[in-house]
């Protein structure tokens, strides 16, 4: 019985389904064998004209029924596609999956194709006016529903069949590992005996671009989309807005083994912290980052010898790769040097909202592959950053623990530990 | 008696009707409460508007004020009421390892940039190239951040120093009722001895309107009760701003710091009900088996939004014991969304802690209530979907 139970006497998780979708492709096998060959998804925007813009590359996810249909559509479509993965894996029913649903995602807004809709429908007024007039007119619910936060969740609860009243949430990019915190924590507390995570992002339309850019967060290294995203090297210039969405099936060890489940990873330890410095940039002394790692460390009972891999936030932008490398090597010391530390961001870009569950999937897959992705474009490395990157080309590495980091704007730091096998 | 029940020790209100806890119970309580609307500003909608706030009460420094839009700025002035009503406010330890879940809507977009490239696709037929020059040219850099969900819990963070955890949760009255209850059960667990929680809601602003009126939701015409708006012109609706901050806290920890009680939250109960087919009468009336088994007069403050569909649900599985006393704070400040639930909260506990309920907020569908009370329950029924109950007792 002791197996079933962590160091605090709490219920071990372990994942048992896995789903994700990127700019390299649907599914874990295309995306496995992308990432691992070092193959970028970034390319030039094709969804909307790019006139006047800065950045004109992204790694959007071009290929689903929805990418053109708007960013409440595409994140529906991104989440549901993942999460079919993922209970398709796991082997419950794919109708009645019987726990609640955690779902990372971007905050809606109205679409700008349904603001001049609605706006050249009206004659007369303010803009305001107008459009309040023409939205009370409106016979179906479908523009309604594209500007309300909890739709996605409502629909993908009707899908799955997940019980109760389904949490929607953003903690901005830690979003995807604060959705597999929910459900950690769910399962510890013995409210369910599995939860649905999911992490997804259909949000990369031009105003987005646009807001990102103006806050100098993006990679403007426009000619070859490929190279853009560049963690760790001395020219990295911001992160490359991206797209996707992954899910994972959580479940108590117990009862993943009682109904004979494949377990393809132990979700053992989450830590987060936030920060008061300032809405953009992180304290200066990293203490906050700092602070997260060591409490996802303290919470899986690992000391700084316990990790083996690191699957870094690693956005490319001046700020978070020298924070983050500030803050690993604090916490881990001259441990450091030996742990492999790579970005999946070099190739899928910063897929925001479903970050963290993107890269909380990578991370699983890298144990069970034993196979470490790279951070591809290392050509120029920042002298500043001393660390294994693992650059260009993937590692064949027995893993047995990672830790996935995941920082985000409005001071969010959340990291996540995984492992292998269960103690 | 346990270490680990959840007990609510700061309170922190804004609403139409004022700000602070004492304000709103010396309002509520006071003969025949008026509503303070607007019935102009955004006519056929009336609003109740926010009261006149000196931000720099709970925000000192300007630089932070004018980093947040108004939802933000409230919400995080609300939340430094409450840390102030629960002793926790300038205390760096307490702060440092205090847990946060804001409910958060979000999207005060520039009204004016947003106006402009509306009035120019009148003649523009290439209108997304239109986005990109006007958006690029003519947005504020610093606005993305200060209309962004989780910013609220930002900038909590940096002005009140609220730095154990900052969780974000989205979906109108849902995220609040989940914000309570995830708080609860952490609490419960042992997995965070005192917590933050919380919502805002600025309506007065047109695309949170819209929100409501894409739907059909919103009421049209003179202002009425909550309970009376069916069949009235429009959805049923009044929206108003205004926010709600909890400090919730494990009893061993309110007792180690010696603090005032209000009350002790006991179950928060939630669902999603299917709208569309189900009786959504049974499942608030289920959820309110859950939440409260009824054995006596009961007073229930009422989240109900006026929406036609889901006041009405409510109202008859309420009404189904008639010991129960409905009080529908709507009619007074207005629909808070993510506010709501936890507005709802916060009034029944300071029912219970001064030990006497609210006289009717509309005397024509509203029962007296004389007793002492000393449960009080706490509903939001979203008005599209998702729906929730707490239940708060004297301690």
């Amino acid at each position: 019985m002791a197996r079933y139970a962590d160091h605090l006497g709490r219920p071990v998780v372990a994942v048992t389904g896995i789903g994700v979708v990127t700019s390299l492709g649907v599914g874990k096998a295309d995306n496995w064998a992308a990432l691992t060959s070092g193959k970028s998804g970034i390319h030039p925007i094709v969804r909307f004209p790019v006139d006047h813009l800065n950045t004109r590359i992204a790694g959007t996810v071009d290929f689903l029924a929805s990418s053109q249909k708007g960013a409440s559509a595409l994140t529906y479509e991104l989440a549901e596609t993942a999460a079919q993965e993922a209970v398709a894996e796991a082997g419950v029913d794919a109708e009645d999956f019987g726990g609640p649903l955690f779902l990372a995602s971007p905050p809606m807004e109205l679409d700008w194709s349904e603001r001049f809709s609605l706006y050249n429908s009206g004659k007369e007024g303010s803009a305001a006016d107008r459009l309040l007039t023409v939205a009370r007119g409106l016979n179906s619910l479908d523009i309604f529903e594209t500007s309300q936060f909890g739709s996605i969740a409502d629909r993908l609860a009707d899908r799955f069949g997940t019980r109760g009243l389904p949490i929607t949430l953003s903690t901005a990019c830690a979003s995807g590992a604060t959705a597999i915190q929910l459900g950690v924590e769910a399962i510890r507390r013995g409210e369910c005996e599995r939860a649905l995570s999911i992490g997804a992002d259909g949000s990369a339309t031009a105003e987005a671009l646009i807001r990102f850019s103006l806050l100098s967060a993006l990679s403007t290294h426009n000619d070859i989309p490929e190279k853009a995203s560049k963690p760790f090297s001395k020219d990295r210039d911001g992160f490359v807005l991206a797209e996707g969405s992954a899910a994972l099936v959580l479940e108590s060890l117990e009862s993943a083994v009682a109904r004979g489940a494949k377990v393809l990873g132990i979700l053992r330890g989450c830590g987060e912290k936030a920060d008061d410095f300032h809405r953009t940039r992180s304290k200066p002394d990293g203490s906050p980052a700092i602070a997260a790692v060591k409490a996802a460390l303290d919470d899986a009972g690992l000391g700084v010898d316990g990790i083996a891999y690191v699957n870094a936030h690693g956005t490319s932008t001046p700020e978070n790769d020298k924070m983050e490398h500030m803050s690993l090597s604090t916490v881990f010391g001259e441990h450091i040097r030996s742990i492999p530390v790579s970005s999946n961001k070099s190739m899928i870009g910063h897929t925001l909202s479903a970050a963290g569950a993107i890269e909380a999937a990578f991370s699983l897959m890298t144990m069970s592959e034993s196979v470490v992705p790279p951070t591809i474009n290392y050509d120029n490395p920042d002298p500043a950053i001393d660390l294994d990157v693992v650059p260009n080309s993937k590692r064949r590495a027995e893993v047995a623990t990672v830790l996935s980091n995941s920082f985000g704007f409005g001071g969010q730091n959340t990291c996540l530990v995984m492992a292998r096998e269960p103690v | 008696m346990n270490p680990n029940d959840v007990v609510i020790t700061g309170i922190g209100l804004v609403s139409s009707l004022g700000e602070g806890a004492d304000a709103h119970w010396q309002k509520l309580t006071a003969g025949r409460p008026e509503p303070v609307i607007d019935a102009e500003r955004y006519r056929p909608y009336v609003i109740h508007p926010l009261p006149e706030i000196d931000w720099g009460l709970q925000i000192a420094k300007r630089g932070d004020q004018r980093q947040m839009e108004t939802w933000q700025r409230l919400g995080t002035y609300t939340a430094g009421l409450a840390l102030d009503d629960a002793g926790i406010k300038g205390d760096e330890a307490l702060c440092a390892t205090m847990d946060m879940v804001v409910a958060a809507g979000g999207g005060e977009r520039d009204e004016a940039v947003d106006s402009g490239i509306l009035a120019a696709s009148e003649s523009r037929s290439d209108r997304d190239v239109l986005l990109n020059e006007k958006l690029t040219t003519e947005l504020r850099p610093t606005l993305f951040l200060a209309q962004l969900s989780n910013l609220l819990a930002g900038n909590i963070s940096i002005v009140h120093k609220v730095t154990g955890s900052s969780r974000t949760f989205m979906g109108e009255e849902g995220a609040g009722v989940s914000a309570v209850e995830t708080a609860a059960a952490r609490i419960r667990s042992g997995q965070a001895t005192h917590v933050l929680v919380g919502g805002a809601f600025q309506t007065e602003h047109p695309d949170m309107l819209l929100g409501y009126e894409l739907g059909g939701y919103l009421h049209r015409g003179p202002w009425k009760p909550v309970w009376q708006r069916q069949g009235a012109e429009g959805g049923g609706v009044i929206t108003g701003s205004g926010a709600a901050f909890l400090v919730l806290e494990s009893r061993e920890h309110a007792a180690a710091r010696g603090r005032h009680v209000y009350a002790q939250l006991e179950a928060v109960v939630s669902g999603r009900s299917r709208r569309g087919n189900a009786d959504l009468e049974q499942s608030v009336a289920g959820l309110l088996g859950k939440a409260a088994p009824v054995n006596g007069p009961l007073l229930a403050i009422s989240g109900a939004s006026g929406a036609h569909a889901a006041t009405k649900a409510e109202k008859s599985a309420l009404n189904q014991n008639p010991s129960i006393a409905i009080r529908s704070f709507g009619t007074l400040t207005g629909h808070m969304k993510e506010a709501q639930f936890p507005f709802a909260v916060a009034l029944a506990a300071l029912a219970v802690d001064r030990k006497a309920g609210y006289p009717p907020f509309d005397e024509t569908s509203e029962k007296p209530f004389e007793e002492i009370p000393q449960s009080v329950l706490a509903t939001a029924v979203g008005y599209h979907y998702f729906e929730g109950m707490a239940l708060v007792a004297a301690d």
